[in-house]
């Protein structure tokens, strides 16, 4: 029951920020600090996200750095999103074969 | 005469909703395997079919909904995942702002409606369309994203089931490929700025994580390094000239 009541104020904090502007809010004068730091958030955000809870995947730290490391390499070569985390899963799973 | 005229409003209303389809179709496809990525690790999170699903129906944030699954997968507190989905999703105001001055004025209930589906892909396809923009075109690639989104969290959250155990187990990693997979095209196309933050982003938390419980030490990371950012660039006297802006600006559409 947590877990739906959560999931329902998820969709209402997220339903909020997009409804105001175009319902009520007069936005054209916006100054432009807090219009350059809100395009900025979700860049910090991925950073945090990445680390250091990648390090906690797996006890042996070099297993999640390798495999992250081939999700690098496979997104700067422009592999399509599921091919990352496919990419980055697989490289995961064989070390999980031979080198447990 | 009246009635003619209302015929003719509808044609244009359903011409308008069936160009947003197809202009939305793009955005269906692209979110295929991200809501089929979505439902799979949902499921290895421990979420049932029914939570995974009525999260993309009520939520359709999918930075947001990656966040909730990891944060819940660390046992994070329910407040402190709702606030940083209010803090993630903030930028959505950005957004709605932009196509508040960009739509066409008129009823306030289709505002409201096609509000709850100004994701960042559909913020970059609607926006680039001249003004002013068709209230029924933006509900047609809104429709359609959404339907996608939903429909393919339900497929992924079924396929995990089928997946050999060691498979399951590497799951793990997966939130972190997405995360990267998100991360690395924006860094090519956005350069140092979008470096600078994630690395900043990163340190912060991992300082945080010290004596902060995950889900207050991502979204004080987050705020301390935007702000940080931005006091050093003004430090440096670098200026922000509204080019620069709209980089970013169109930057930022292409990273959910």
């Amino acid at each position: 029951m947590t877990m739906f009541w959560m999931i329902v104020a998820m969709g209402a904090v997220t339903y909020i920020p997009r409804l105001l502007p175009l319902v009520m809010l007069e936005t054209e004068h916006w100054p432009a600090w807090a219009k350059r730091m809100l395009q900025r958030v979700p860049y910090a955000v991925l950073g945090a996200l990445i680390f250091p809870g990648i390090l906690a995947v797996h006890d042996n730290v070099w297993f999640p750095i390798i495999s992250g490391g081939a999700a690098v390499i496979l997104a700067y070569l422009g592999a399509p999103l599921i091919v990352v985390v496919g990419g980055a899963i697989g490289v995961l799973g064989i070390m999980q074969m031979f080198f447990l | 005469m009246g009635v003619t005229v209302v015929n003719s409003d509808q044609e244009n209303q359903v011409g308008s909703f069936q160009k947003g389809l197809l202009d939305g179709l793009s955005i269906a496809i692209g979110y295929m395997p991200v809501a089929v990525t979505f439902g799979l690790i949902a499921g290895s999170t421990g979420l049932t079919v029914a939570e995974a699903v009525l999260m993309s129906i009520l939520v359709f944030a999918g930075a947001a909904q990656y966040m909730a699954l990891s944060m819940i997968a660390l046992g994070t507190g329910a407040i402190e995942i709702v606030l940083a989905t209010f803090i993630v999703n903030l930028r959505h105001l950005l957004m709605s702002a932009s196509i508040n001055e960009r739509a066409e004025k008129g009823d306030r209930k289709l505002r409201a409606l096609y509000a709850f589906g100004m994701t960042d892909e559909v913020f970059a396809v609607t926006s680039t369309k001249n003004k002013p923009i068709k209230a029924y075109y933006i509900i047609g690639v809104a429709a359609i994203a959404y339907v996608s989104w939903v429909g393919f969290t339900a497929v992924g959250f079924y396929m995990g089931s089928f997946l050999p155990l060691i498979v399951q187990e590497s799951m793990a990693i997966a939130l972190y490929g997405l995360f990267i997979a998100l991360l690395i095209p924006s860094i090519k196309k956005e350069g140092k700025m979008v470096l600078i933050l994630a690395s900043l982003g990163a340190i912060f938390h991992s300082v945080f994580a010290l004596f902060l419980s995950t889900g207050w030490s991502i979204m004080f990371a987050t705020i301390l390094a935007v702000v940080l950012y931005d006091w050093v660039e003004h430090l440096l006297g670098i200026k922000n000239k509204e080019e620069d802006r709209d980089e970013e600006e169109r930057g930022q559409a292409s990273c959910q």
